[in-house]
């Protein structure tokens, strides 16, 4: 065997690393600090943020109200850009010093990057890609599920005598929390005690932004026949998720939308973690364009409408009923969640 | 080792490791249901598709500055009949480690055992690997690899060339969600191409037909690399499969939301942000 650097009786506490952009949580950290919560309340400890850049006066706030009992924070100056090796040296620093049980990563291309080189220094194990984690009764440790083999298998994977437990988590797949307001818990400062090799990597730019290509959208509203010419609705409920406006074949060939925005078999085929549709029957032409989706909301007047088959939340409604409040409330909750889209 | 290297820094020459593995065709593994483990007979094997543009990208490096692709591999005795396919589309030599002892490794070991072929094939330049194999789908190893070897790293690549200017450094283009980055890195470093991002040029089926027996790939056993035996394999795994299950794919929810608009618009908010984060 190749012993982790310490065993499960010294450990304690679940951690997750958080990731920011621009100085602000991202959302995949909402959903990890959720579900550590959940984990640390069945072993009875406490969940642990770690964050690691060089402006983070927002997160921690924010980390508390998401779940977090304890802030663990590292600013220096050369952790201004996300880079895995310094990144790596501060979060292995503070797992030797504090031991935790637990360490969850989001299965983002930056998180991933981390996580396998963070495991093989710590000499623990790491279970990728979690849709689902869960504590084994009886023993305290952690069961994380994953697929495998293009997603046709799903494998239950556990690291019993490692520490910490590491694992990252698809984003998407747990609820971000309601956030608590007037939550407090210790803020602490990480000690950075970076390496010359530490930063021989240099990042010459770095370009995230929203991109208008419907096959890389993670939220997508979709509007149909039922429709009648008028977008504007869909398209406030698009921007309020953070999301793009998509139509089907006959709402392009009426002129009511652009070809651009075509979803399905000569259209674009989409894999966005939400699609909501909205008056569009579900012809088998059109839900090939989504069937990939996470998430699929179907909202139509017709209680027999094959769309109902292709969804996970069915509303036999009128959407421009159902839209109205609807972004009404997303707005409320972006309110109390800065940055939450 | 050592002499390559200063040989390759003279010339400008690169010497290229491409890691592949060969993986069960994901559509052919099932799972038995009563027992609850994987069906592996009767199921084919090969490349694992995104160790072809790690290949690719390689090969392309080489037609540019010269040297060398060697392939390296951790498998049973069989791979080396896919490991003479990487041959005749172009690779120069292949490395097969093959041993009952790397029997069962989790990322741990596998990284572990990679670096020990690197190093021993020595004066590498580049490590390329895919993005993730299809049958474990971690893409953890690449980072594991680099890790071990205490090199730089770059993930989810989709360019890579030589920086102009003095030393040997290298530019990689790496695909973010919605956008990139550019990172310059010393070598020698571990680069992992992004899945599709070129295309793979066909095989030589000439020089395939070629190819009889083991020519072109040399197998290192764990006594080979000096590799201790409780390091390595199920041994050396510090995760264990506790189970496996069959997906239920795209099956979907079908749960009726009712209730006014009001109501109905309530009970979507949060399902809606759970899905959308």
């Amino acid at each position: 065997m190749i012993p982790s650097w310490y065993g499960p009786e010294e450990a304690r506490g679940v951690w997750v690393y958080l990731e920011t952009a621009r100085g602000r949580l991202e959302n995949v950290s909402r959903e990890l600090l959720g579900i550590a919560r959940s984990l640390a309340d069945q072993l009875s400890t406490e969940v642990t943020g770690v964050v690691i850049g060089a402006d983070l006066q927002a997160v921690p706030s924010d980390a508390l109200a998401h779940g977090a009992d304890v802030v663990l924070l590292a600013e220096h100056p050369e952790l201004e850009a996300v880079r895995t090796e310094p990144f790596a040296r501060v979060l292995a620093d503070a797992v030797a010093a504090r031991k935790p049980d637990v360490l969850l990563l989001g299965a983002t291309p930056d998180g991933r990057d981390l996580a396998g080189r963070l495991a093989v220094r710590l000499r623990t194990g790491l279970t990728a890609d979690c849709i689902d984690l869960a504590i084994e009764p009886g023993t305290d440790v952690v069961l994380g599920h994953t697929t495998g083999f293009g997603g046709g298998v799903t494998a239950t994977i556990k690291c019993p005598r490692h520490r910490p437990q590491m694992a990252t988590v698809r984003p998407g797949v747990f609820p971000v929390p309601i956030p608590r307001s007037g939550q407090t818990g210790r803020v602490e400062r990480l000690p950075v005690h970076l390496r010359p090799e530490d930063t021989r990597v240099e990042v010459l730019e770095r370009v995230t932004e929203d991109q208008a290509d419907l096959t890389r959208a993670r939220v997508l509203v979709v509007g149909g026949r039922g429709v009648q010419g008028d977008f504007s609705l869909l398209e406030q409920l698009a921007s309020e998720l953070g999301g793009e406006v998509g139509a089907t074949r006959v709402a392009v060939d009426k002129g009511w939308i652009d070809r651009a925005r075509q979803i399905g078999q000569t259209g674009f085929v989409t894999r966005p973690d939400l699609a909501v549709v909205c008056g569009t029957s579900g012809a088998m032409q059109f839900t090939v364009g989504i069937k990939h989706a996470g998430t699929i909301v179907a909202i139509n007047v017709d209680p027999e409408a094959p769309i109902f088959e292709d969804a996970d939340y069915c509303v036999v409604d009128d959407f421009r009923r159902v839209v109205p409040p609807l972004i009404r409330k997303l707005q409320a909750v972006h309110e109390l969640t800065p940055g939450a889209r | 080792m050592a002499t390559s290297a200063r040989r390759n820094g003279k010339t400008g020459r690169l010497r290229l490791v491409v890691c592949t593995k060969v993986v069960p065709k994901p559509e052919e593994v099932h799972v038995d249901e009563a027992t609850r483990t994987l069906i592996r007979a009767n199921v084919r094997s090969e490349v694992n598709p995104s160790d072809l543009n790690a290949l690719e990208a390689a090969l392309a490096l080489r037609e540019q500055h010269g040297g060398q692709v060697l392939l390296l591999s951790m498998g049973p005795p069989m791979a080396v009949s896919y490991l003479q396919v990487l041959l005749a589309m172009g690779a120069d030599h292949a490395y097969l480690l093959s041993d009952r002892a790397f029997g069962g490794a989790d990322t741990l070991p596998t990284s572990l055992t990679l670096a020990a072929g690197v190093r021993k094939i020595g004066g590498v330049d580049v490590v390329l690997c895919g993005e993730e194999s299809s049958d474990g789908a971690t893409g953890q190893v690449p980072a594991g690899l680099a890790e071990w070897l205490d090199v730089p790293q770059a993930t989810y690549v989709s360019e890579l060339r030589r920086a102009s200017g003095s030393g040997r450094r290298l530019e990689v283009r790496r695909e973010l969600p919605g956008g990139h980055e550019w990172l310059r890195m010393p070598t020698p470093a571990v680069v992992s191409l992004k899945a599709r991002a070129n295309e793979p040029r066909f095989l030589d089926v000439g020089r395939l037909r070629r190819l009889a027996g083991q020519d072109g790939v040399t197998v290192w056993t764990a006594a080979d690399l000096e590799l201790e035996p409780d390091r390595l394999g199920l041994n050396g795994s510090a995760t264990v499969v506790a189970g496996v299950g069959r997906a239920t794919g795209s099956e979907r929810k079908r749960q009726r939301v009712a209730g006014s608009p009001d109501q109905e618009a309530e009970a979507l908010v949060s399902r809606m942000l759970a899905a959308s984060h």
